[in-house]
């Protein structure tokens, strides 16, 4: 295939595109018109989101796996020294398709069950997709900065508008711990400019900021990292955000935003400032396998489906900064791996609950029980998500865990020790919930002939399940591509000082 | 053929299980008993290649994960050891699912069920075929999810799906030492490929690493890390617990998963890992130990069960124990031999109680039994085999005896031997696998006295309806007790006999004794036990043959008169005087109450873990998140933000205006900024 021009920006801007679209639409039309657009508006949302998927598996094949610099890269001057800098690597292109690959699916999740301001829905969700691809895209550290706060803008008026009854206090526990961390970044950012005079990530990259800077530069980009991903003790946000957002915003959250934490530390901290990364790495590590054991006994006691979800995903997300900060090539790829993994199975998770919450609207676990009985291709695909959770071989789960583990464990077996009660944690919180939902006799009388999953959901299911499955028995799928970027990230993550 | 073998359950199990709706009940039931067949067929004939014609082979199917150098490809590995388990599994499994036609008749969601048996085949055949640590790993987990997944089959049940939790995550339990053993093996050898790891662990034998906190032998480490793993799936003591609760599954479940192969999968991983093992002399006392507990524990607790299965499930627990007793003194090919001949005779004797729980309207409780051999007088035979065959009769000195027989008396003597040639534990073990036949044999006579002799005591009317099984049932049972009443005879000399080390072709499993440590330096120490435990010729033969170290005749017969012991004992309290059983526990206060009750190990584990995890989740939740953390992080932001923005503006805007608003004030300023000092400015 010939190469795109532009691709980079294409796939970034293409749900833009689409959301101008309907914003245009949706301002100009009046009474019968508007009605029209209500209607065609999630049509034109999911073609535009299969498209920019497309675009991507493009650039995916236009990527030259083997090279680990920055590919597909764009340039264009902006003004006062930065420039309009897109490209992806390995790392980086992974999270792309990951995002893209959701995107659709949510539109889907939300066919027909959203039900009011269709249209500026399905606006905020394209806009959510553009800001969010560009975050992984920017190559400009003031680009990637206005993408990753711009990216909280729509998030809220999702929780916001389509939220639920508590949809106040979740947005702004959101906003208290997210404005906290942005605060810091952004000087630390205008800080890193001053020193190093260029916004060029790659250059930056290279860049030797003298170690006590590194201190409070890393400090300050941990504060907002740490919150997105989240971790313990920051992770409060993530709960409430969860129950109150509606199913496809929850599938983002957990199976997009919180990777940006992550990434940050990826794309960041290890490169940027690698001796204060290996000097707060213990923070890290403790505060890594606190928030495994922690957040896996408080979802154990949770009645909500939602919330035990979340808790479970702050678990998760435990895995992967404990992988990063490993700072060796098994543990990263495992980091890597593990949270492609995680965006699968916990979108997926949240799809589960998403559509017995459409039919019986309450995630109060007590409230079901028996569902087999009615619902037995639900229960099979729960069954296998609920697997993917606990980390089983042959699901996606389990390589991203034992990696992580594993190159814990190089590191310090204290630390694999510690995260593996997490995986024994997992099955006791999961498998009850499944237990609670699934299996015994129907107790509560609303649920007798609760539906199957119609084909509409069906569909959602089988790419997640495929992806599940697959990246379980194939994992190189994945570790093949961010391969040469992780390596070169162990390199420039070597800590300068004891060279 | 090998390909076939592991895959034709797979394919058959998702035929079952996706399209089980589609095709129709009977159409599943045959296409995965039919490849099960034909798996059981194959693995035959793969027995004979591999084991008498010595073709090991691997076959290497593709790549699963490479980073780094922390890689593991899915493989085929067919050698001996691998063959055997084939054989066992296949066979006990296609029996299983050919039993299952009857048992589970009148069962409406048969589908699943048969899919679920199919899936666990493939699975513990990937286990058993794996060539590296983290296939074994997959199948290791694999079986955990069918045998979840099998015992909470009957979903309704409270019971069941709390036994199916259980089971799993005690099995996870086990699973954390697994994995952390191959996480150890990773750090210490590079690899997790088998024959690397075993060819490389001479070289590692003075390796200290840090582990925790203190330096420990990295091969003792990797032993005991894995035998962790291997205590949580064959249930030994301290997670035993799962395993009587599994019979909430259905019966041809307990018979298949829960006695004849998945427990035995830790087994397994001793033999399999037998050259870390043998080079572990502390890892391997732990085994033993832990082995010999077992056996006197679960074997006190079968003695005063009422529940029929749980009786069999509390000796399958024993059964293990003596397996592993055999594995921790490096009588590796002994413990095989006693899985092999195990699988027969308890499979055996599940599949007959299921017999009689169909027969009696699915009760299972003992004491509504009693004088039902004439109803179901096959059943009654079949039973009677099995226990012939677990209380291992025969005739010491001759090769006449039950399969148990030959495999059981081994370990016994080989444990005599093991003491004599110095090896830590070795005479304990002994007298513990004597004491623990005199109790096996006692609860199994038990078991056939109230089930099948004496009077009646249940409810007449179950009594009026009362019958013996169809033929699809019992024609297992009869091919099952072939297997129970010849198995020890035809393959003793070929897995502990003169022909071992040709049938194994490997050092750490047929040189058992020469090559455990502790003993290494005692010369000719070695032979004695194949010697005296093989061919079981006159003990005057096994003195020419193995030297001064021959079990006295004394210990050859000890386990042929506590069988004797037991038996008549038992036959006293439940034949002789029916009723004495009962009014002895009714009288004791302090043993039987501790007996019955498993000792307690439930009700601890309950008041400690599962209580302790409650508590801790909720003070995690309600003191540290609620309180501490929103208390003093957002909530009392807010309270303190609040108190002050009202004095100070009135905003009556919601906070993600005030959010809104300023990112771009903050934006504003920040652009402003660069354009005038930014990195291009002037």
């Amino acid at each position: 295939m010939t190469t795109l021009p532009h691709i980079l920006s294409l796939i970034t801007f293409m749900p833009l595109l689409g959301a101008l679209v309907l914003l245009l639409f949706r301002i100009t039309s009046r009474g019968e018109d508007a009605g029209i657009i209500e209607r065609n508006a999630p049509s034109v949302a999911l073609a535009t989101s299969l498209i920019t998927f497309g675009l991507s598996v493009w650039a995916l094949v236009d990527f030259n796996v083997a090279d680990p610099g920055f590919q597909l890269v764009e340039d264009i001057p902006w003004f006062a020294g930065m420039s309009y800098r897109m490209g992806v690597d390995g790392i980086s292109l992974t999270l792309v398709l990951l995002t893209t690959f959701l995107m659709p699916l949510c539109f889907i999740a939300s066919w027909g069950v959203v039900k009011e301001r269709i249209t500026e829905y399905m606006i905020a969700f394209l806009l959510l997709e553009t800001l969010m691809i560009g975050v992984f895209c920017a190559l400009d550290i003031m680009l990637f900065y206005v993408f990753f706060e711009a990216g909280l803008i729509p998030m809220f008026i999702i929780i916001g508008v389509w939220g639920g009854p508590n949809r106040v206090y979740a947005a702004f526990k959101f906003f208290l711990y997210t404005l906290l961390g942005s605060v810091l970044m952004l000087i630390a950012i205008i800080a890193m400019i001053l020193v190093a005079k260029t916004t060029d990530v790659t250059v930056l990259l290279t860049y030797d900021f003298p170690p006590g800077m590194q201190t409070w530069l890393w400090l300050a980009f941990f504060a907002s990292f740490a919150v997105k991903m989240p971790m313990w003790p920051v992770h409060t946000w993530l709960p409430d955000a969860h129950v109150q957002a509606p199913t496809a915003g929850s599938v983002i959250l957990a199976g997009v935003l919180l990777k940006m934490g992550g990434y940050g530390f990826i794309r960041f901290s290890l490169p940027m400032f690698p001796d204060a990364s290996h000097a707060f790495a213990p923070l890290v590590f403790v505060l890594s396998i606190i928030a495994i054991i922690y957040t896996s006994l408080v979802a154990f006691r949770q009645t909500d489906m939602k919330k035990l979800i979340a808790y479970s995903s702050v678990a998760h997300m435990g895995f992967v900064t404990l992988g990063i900060f490993s700072m060796n090539f098994i543990g990263l790829q495992g980091a890597m791996f593990q949270m492609i993994s995680h965006g699968v199975v916990s979108a997926a998770l949240f799809l589960v609950v998403g559509v017995i919450y459409d039919r019986m609207h309450t995630r109060e676990i007590a409230a079901y029980g028996g569902l087999v009985r009615y619902m037995p291709v639900y229960s099979a695909i729960f069954m296998l998500f609920t697997m993917a959770n606990v980390g089983l071989p042959g699901t996606s789960g389990f390589i991203g865990e034992f990696l992580t583990m594993t190159g814990a464990y190089l590191v310090n077996s204290w630390l694999a020790f510690g995260a593996a009660f997490g995986v024994i944690l997992s099955a006791v919180y999961a498998l009850t919930l499944y237990k609670k939902t699934i299996f015994g006799v129907i107790t509560n009388p609303k649920l007798e002939g609760i539906t199957d999953l119609s084909r509409r959901e069906i569909i959602i299911f089988v790419p997640l399940v495929v992806a599940t499955i697959l990246f379980g028995i194939w994992p190189s799928l994945v570790t093949d591509i961010t391969e040469p970027a992780v390596r070169l990230l162990v390199e420039q993550a070597a800590p300068t000082l004891a060279q | 053929m090998y390909i076939a073998i592991v895959f034709g359950p797979l394919v058959g199990a998702l035929i079952a299980g996706l399209f089980g709706k589609v095709i129709g009940d009977r159409l599943a039931q045959i296409v995965t008993t039919g490849f099960l067949l034909l798996s059981a067929l194959l693995s035959f004939f793969a027995f004979t290649q591999v084991a008498y014609g010595g073709h090991d082979q691997i076959v290497h199917l593709m790549n699963w994960f490479a980073v780094g150098d922390f890689r593991a490809e899915w493989a085929l590995r067919i050698d001996t050891l691998t063959a055997v388990m084939l054989v066992v599994v296949t066979f006990v499994s296609s029996l299983v699912h050919v039993y299952s036609w009857g048992y589970m008749a009148d069962d409406p969601a048969k589908a699943r069920f048969f899919s679920y048996l199919s899936f666990f085949t493939f699975s513990m055949l990937m286990l058993v075929t794996a060539n590296n640590f983290l296939q074994m790993f997959f199948g290791w987990e694999g079986v955990g999810l069918a045998s979840y997944l099998l015992i909470g089959f009957w979903y309704k049940k409270p019971e069941a799906n709390a036994a199916a939790i259980k089971a799993f995550v005690t099995n996870r339990v086990g699973d954390f030492g697994f994995a952390l053993g191959v996480m150890t093996i990773f750090a210490v050898f590079g690899t997790l490929d088998f024959d690397t790891v075993f060819g490389a662990v001479q070289d590692k034998t003075d390796l200290s690493i840090p582990f925790l906190w203190m330096h420990f032998n990295a091969i003792e480490l990797v032993a005991f890390l894995l035998f962790i793993g291997a205590m949580g799936k064959s249930a030994q003591f301290f997670l035993h617990v799962w395993l009587p609760d599994a019979m909430e599954g259905p019966t041809p479940v307990s018979a298949l998963i829960h006695a004849a192969t998945m427990v035995t999968a830790g087994v397994f991983l001793v033999a399999r890992c037998a050259p870390i093992f043998e080079l572990a002399p502390h890892a391997s006392l732990f085994v033993t130990v832990i082995g010999a507990i077992t056996a006197f524990f679960a074997a006190t607790v079968g003695l005063v069960q009422n529940d029929i299965k749980r009786v069999i499930a509390y000796s399958t627990c024993s059964q293990l124990g003596y397996m592993f007793m055999a594995g921790g003194l490096g009588l590796y090919d002994a413990a095989m031999f006693h899985l092999f001949t195990h699988a027969f005779f308890k499979a055996l004797l599940f599949l007959g109680a299921g017999s009689v729980i169909i027969g009696m309207h699915h009760e299972q409780d003992m004491r509504k039994m009693g004088g039902i051999a004439s109803m179901m007088p096959l059943t009654w035979i079949f039973m009677i085999i099995g226990t012939l065959a677990l209380t291992g009769v025969g005739i010491p000195g001759t090769s006449i005896g039950f399969a148990g027989f030959f495999s059981k008396d081994a370990i016994i003597e080989g444990a005599w031997e093991a003491g004599i040639a110095g090896t830590a534990f070795g005479f304990p073990a002994f007298w513990v696998g004597v004491i623990a036949a005199l109790l096996t044999s006692f609860y199994s006579w038990r078991v056939v006295f109230m089930t099948f002799h004496g009077s009646y005591r249940g409810d007449p009317k179950v009594l009026s309806h009362a019958h013996e099984s169809p033929p699809l049932m019992l024609v297992p049972l009869g091919l099952l007790s072939i297997g129970a009443v010849f198995a020890g005879l035809i393959f003793a000399s070929s897995f502990i006999g003169d022909k071992a080390p040709e049938f194994w072709r490997s050092p750490a499993m047929a040189e058992t004794v020469a090559a455990s440590p502790a003993i290494a330096g005692h010369d000719g120490a070695a032979i004695t036990h194949e010697a005296a435990s093989t061919d079981k010729a006159e003990p005057a033969a096994a003195h020419e043959e193995g030297g001064e170290h021959a079990v006295p005749l004394w210990v050859a017969w000890s386990p042929f008169a506590v069988t004797l012991i037991g038996f008549l004992v038992a036959w006293y309290m439940y034949i002789t005087r029916p009723g004495l059983g009962a009014r002895m526990a009714a009288r004791s206060s302090l043993v039987h109450p501790f007996l019955y009750n498993k000792w307690y190990v439930d009700e601890i584990y309950d008041f400690v873990f599962i209580r302790g995890a409650r508590k801790l989740g909720d003070l995690f939740w309600k003191i540290g998140d609620q309180r501490l953390i929103d208390g003093f992080g957002p909530n009392g932001f807010a309270a303190a933000t609040l108190a002050g923005a009202k004095r100070i503006i009135r905003l009556q805007t919601g906070y993600l205006y005030h959010y809104a608003f300023a990112m771009l004030i903050g934006l504003v300023g920040f652009v402003t900024w660069l354009l005038f000092n930014g990195p291009g400015g002037h």
